[in-house]
């Protein structure tokens, strides 16, 4: 960790206005991504996705977003207004979602809403960016892209549209990837063929990896680094392989919760909370690099 | 409440309780619900003018003598033909000599009325055919369905007008003409709300109990459906309202004396060029009325909508 | 599919379009639509049916009016079947219907059909113009007003709307022709054409505007389009107000979806985002919303014509009322339920040609 970090997160924190006050669904969450696979786990609500989508600059009006620090390698994402943001999606960093049948445009062939990535990002021509775009298919190994090319979602199975998902994400190569529940909405045969696409695409850029998922299992034998969240704070971080000496009993509970190998459902069991994790932690002290 | 440490500036007291995001009981809940919706809907300032002007539409219709003079509305006075604006008429009068601001007045209960009567056959009528449908489904869906698909591709206004073409002209059957051709929607949305709530544990749990479909259906499904129904209703009246004044306007509403608004517009036409308020202000009370239904149902449909 | 599935086998891919199994079931599809098709006409029929023949006291009087002679009565008697049991009735009254014999017409003594056939053209006239001006101005502003939802042009054109959806018709006509006609004088007055003008056309497609264009007579041309303008200009408001206000309905529930999210998180601007990819997911009901509207813009001439003296389908009609011509009013009600059936069924056709998830659906 000598290099500087691509993305560096200070005290973020994100609120949903309501009826009833106003929910802090992110609590002065800070962390920093370097080359590497970093995971995010936690129970649904935890605040994971916020996490993720605040970083895009994509949390829906009225939410309202605020962090002492977020930096994406020379730009300062807190000064960032919509348009800023844009120049930074898909080019410099991207996001690959939960269900591939809900996040591709249904009305639009597959190739052309990889195509358009390109196209928009580098100004290229539909032709340039077809030949891009079949590159990239091949790239996350599909085997005929030309065929796949011209397919509406709804015409191709899962684990497909996840692949084309990344490489709509990646044709224009940014530098990280967020991967919000990428395989759960997935069949368990081709879950791991996905992670491991998107692992060589992210090892063979150099990229940095946000992998977001509620499989504790799943994250720490995938990523370098995990980051544990409850209630909308990180109660945990720590190495990946370090993870048996977590101290938060939180973390703890979660361990030894964890099913058997070979037991193929991992969903997080029944925990006791204690109503002190709710409590605020401190928030980081200190002054940006 | 162990959350409130995630909630800042969180209501309390009675607007805490109802609005409280974890209600210990269904009535709190409910409470809670209906709180929200009027807190929505007070937000709304379109929504709360067309509050009004429903609930004025009502209180005139309910009072017109308070407002108006019976006999104004009805005594002709030829001597009085066509007068402009005045003191003494504040809308002027019509070819008749009568009180034009009067006969709106009175005309508000003709509109109430065809309103009041068409939803008393409406909503029954499509909860009847929605509700089997929905809850048993299979053969008795498939038959009602279909014959609500036919009545849905009728053409409404048409129809309504052959049929009283037929009955003859009068307020009953206009009504009659009308509910014949507004029915088929409420039969999909009650079947669509059926589906909806059909295998829900606690209408499972109230069949294992015993109870019997016909108690199901109205005591658990149709008080759940009804938010909906009231919803396109008030979001229907402004179509009914001028479907009613349409069939007046062609002479097929109520007939005279009895003010009818569409009807005054119709005869106040020949005056257009020279007494231009024979005909628009009837039509205005027309306009405003049917606005007022779809200010407010539009209201109450965003907010379903954003709860959805 | 399988769990045991090859590790690095791509996951199958349907075939595409056609296959024998796609035509089977396009052809399926056409089927069940012509299926449903002919119920609802057979619903239909059977209405205008019962309105004709079974709530009068005397259809025969109904059909003939008080003032017809002993023979014309016991001719149409004779041809209705009166004492008949009502299900012959109904059959030989279908029959009738389908051969194209709507009956006669008591006060033009034309064949019903004929007749239609002569006013039709007006009607269409009047309501394709109008559809025209309320799709091209409404979808752009009903889009405009979903990107802008709770900011002031949604709720501008959310307002603007919504006048325009309480308005009755009849009334604005009144209104419009008061202020531009009378007192303006930007537009002409109620009819087609002026009187001068009448017969110079030959018609074709029997709308004048285009007729007249056909002829190369401009004055022609001017003249109808001066008389076109009003009428076509409220009716478009109209459309437009509902065409715009489902528009927005719809994209509402498009911008939630998650795919619109991952086109932003992409880098598309806002532009793409919402006029090709919401708006391209929204052609099937929008279509819809579109036929209804126009089978609404023709029952409605009813109401227009009678206001703009139009002399189509509509004042047709309301005339036949008047002189209690019931076999004309029921004809014209089963042209326009035609009309309406057919405006359905087209939608049902076009879908597969704007979504591809049409094209294979069972
Ligand atoms: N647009 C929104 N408006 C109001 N509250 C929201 C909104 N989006 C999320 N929330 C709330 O913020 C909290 C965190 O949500 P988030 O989606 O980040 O959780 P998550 O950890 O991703 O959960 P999951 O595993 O279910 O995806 C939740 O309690 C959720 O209800
Ligand atoms: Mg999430």
């Amino acid at each position: 960790m000598t290099a500087p970090p691509l993305l560096e997160v200070r005290n973020l924190r994100v609120v949903y206005p309501g009826d009833d006050g106003d929910f802090r669904a992110v609590r002065n969450v800070s962390f920093s991504l370097g080359r590497e696979r970093l995971g995010i786990v936690g129970e649904s609500g935890s605040g994971k996705s916020t996490t993720g989508r605040a970083i895009m600059g994509l949390i829906p009006r009225p939410g309202r977003v605020e962090a002492d620090a977020m930096r994406l390698g020379d730009a300062d994402l807190t000064r960032l207004n919509e348009r800023g943001f844009r120049r930074l999606r898909g080019k410099r960093i991207a996001m690959v979602m939960q269900d591939p049948k809900f996040s591709l445009d249904p009305v639009m062939t597959v190739g052309k809403q990889v195509a358009e990535t390109h196209r928009y990002h580098f100004r290229s021509s539909w032709k340039a960016a077809r030949t891009a775009a079949l590159e990239m298919l091949e790239a996350v190994h599909i085997r005929d892209p030309e065929r796949v090319y011209a397919q509406y979602p709804h015409q191709i199975s899962g684990g497909m549209g996840q692949r084309v998902m990344i490489a709509m994400m990646l044709i224009a190569g940014p530098e990280i990837l967020i991967a919000d529940e990428p395989t759960s909405a997935l069949d368990v045969s081709v879950q791991q063929q996905v992670l491991a696409i998107m692992d060589e695409m992210v090892r063979s850029r150099g990229m940095g990896l946000i992998l977001i998922s509620h499989n504790l299992r799943l994250v720490s034998s995938f990523c370098d680094r995990v980051l544990v969240m409850y209630a909308g704070q990180i109660v945990e971080s720590c190495r990946a392989n370090r993870l048996h000496a977590a101290t938060h009993p939180y973390t703890r509970g979660l361990l030894t919760a964890l099913p058997e190998l070979g037991n193929r459902r991992a969903e997080l069991p029944q925990l006791r909370r204690d109503p002190e994790w709710l409590a605020d932690l401190p928030a980081q002290v200190g002054t940006a690099p | 409440m162990s959350a409130t440490n995630l909630r800042i500036g969180a209501p309390t007291g009675w607007r805490g309780w109802l609005l409280d995001s974890a209600p210990a009981s269904r009535n709190q809940a409910r409470l809670g619900r209906w709180y929200r919706a009027w807190l929505g809907l007070r937000r709304n300032g379109l929504a709360m003018t067309g509050l009004v002007i429903v609930l004025a539409l009502v209180f005139v219709a309910l009072f017109a003598p308070l407002f108006a003079n019976h006999a104004a509305a009805y005594t002709q006075t030829l001597t009085d033909r066509l007068q402009p604006m005045s003191w003494a008429h504040p809308f002027g009068t019509d070819e008749l000599g009568r009180d034009i601001y009067a006969r709106v007045v009175f005309g508000s209960r003709t509109t109430l009325t065809i309103v009041a009567l068409v939803s008393l056959i409406v909503v029954p009528v499509g909860l009847a055919m929605g509700l089997p449908a929905g809850y048993f489904g299979g053969w008795i869906d498939a038959v009602l369905m279909r014959l609500t698909d036919i009545f849905l591709a009728f053409p409404r206004l048409v129809l309504a007008l052959a049929f009283a073409a037929a009955l003859g002209p009068g307020i009953e059957n206009a009504v009659i003409a009308i509910s014949l051709t507004a029915w088929p929607p409420y039969a999909r949305l009650a079947r669509a709300e059926t589906l909806t709530w059909r295998h829900a544990e606690f209408i499972e749990a109230a069949e294992l109990q015993g109870a019997s479909h016909l108690r199901i259906l109205f005591t658990q499904i149709v008080p759940l459906s009804m938010p909906s129904v009231i919803i396109r209703l008030t979001l229907d009246m402004a179509g009914i309202i001028l479907t009613a004044a349409g069939l007046g306007f062609l002479g097929l509403g109520a007939q005279p004396p009895s003010p009818e608004w569409g009807a005054m517009v119709s005869s106040g036409r020949q005056y257009l060029l020279d007494q231009w308020w024979v005909a628009t202000i009837p039509g205005l009370a027309i306009f405003v009325v049917s606005l007022g239904f779809n200010l407010l149902g539009d209201g109450l449909r965003d907010l379903s909508d954003s709860r959805g | 599919m399988s769990a045991s599935g090859a590790a690095a086998r791509p996951s199958p891919v349907r075939r595409p379009f056609p296959t024998a199994a796609g035509v089977a079931s396009a052809l399926r599809r056409i089927a069940r639509l012509l299926g449903s098709v002919a119920l609802t006409f057979l619903g239909l029929t059977l209405v205008t049916f019962f309105i004709g023949r079974v709530i009068p006291i005397d259809p025969v009087l109904a059909i003939v009016g008080d003032k017809a002679s002993k023979a014309t009565y016991d001719k149409v008697a004779e041809q209705i079947g009166i004492n008949l049991p009502l299900p012959v009735q109904y059959w030989r009254y279908l029959m009738r219907v389908l051969h194209g014999d709507f009956g006669t017409s008591i006060i033009t003594a034309h064949p019903v059909l004929q007749d239609m056939a002569h006013v039709f053209p007006a009607t269409m006239e009047l309501a394709v113009v109008a559809l025209l001006v309320g799709t091209l101005l409404g979808v752009p502003l009903g889009v405009l007003a979903a990107t802008n939802r709770g900011r002031w042009p949604d709720q501008a054109i959310r307002f603007g709307s919504l006048l325009g959806y309480s308005m009755p018709v009849f009334w604005l006509g009144l209104v419009g022709l008061l202020l531009f006609y009378a007192r303006l004088g930007w537009v002409d007055g109620p009819g087609r054409i002026d009187v001068s003008f009448d017969d110079i056309v030959t018609p074709i497609t029997g709308m004048i505007t285009i007729d007249s264009l056909i002829a190369g007579e401009y004055d022609v041309f001017w003249n109808a389009l001066g008389h076109l303008i009003l009428p076509a200009s409220i009716l478009g408001y109209l459309s437009m107000a509902y065409i715009a206000r489902m528009t927005r309905s719809f994209m509402l529930g498009q911008l939630r979806q998650e795919y619109v999210l991952a086109t932003r998180a992409k880098g598309m601007p806002p532009f793409r985002v919402v006029w090709v990819h919401a708006l391209g997911n929204i052609w099937v009901p929008l279509i819809t919303v579109i036929a209804l509207t126009f089978g609404s813009l023709l029952e409605g001439a009813v109401l227009t014509e009678t206001v703009f003296a139009w002399p189509g389908l509509g004042l047709y009609m309301k005339n036949s009322l008047f002189n209690a011509d019931l076999n004309a009013v029921l004809g014209g009600t089963l042209v326009i339920g035609v009309v309406y059936i057919f405006l359905n069924m087209l939608s049902d056709v076009i879908y597969p040609l704007v979504d591809p998830r049409a094209r294979e659906r069972r």
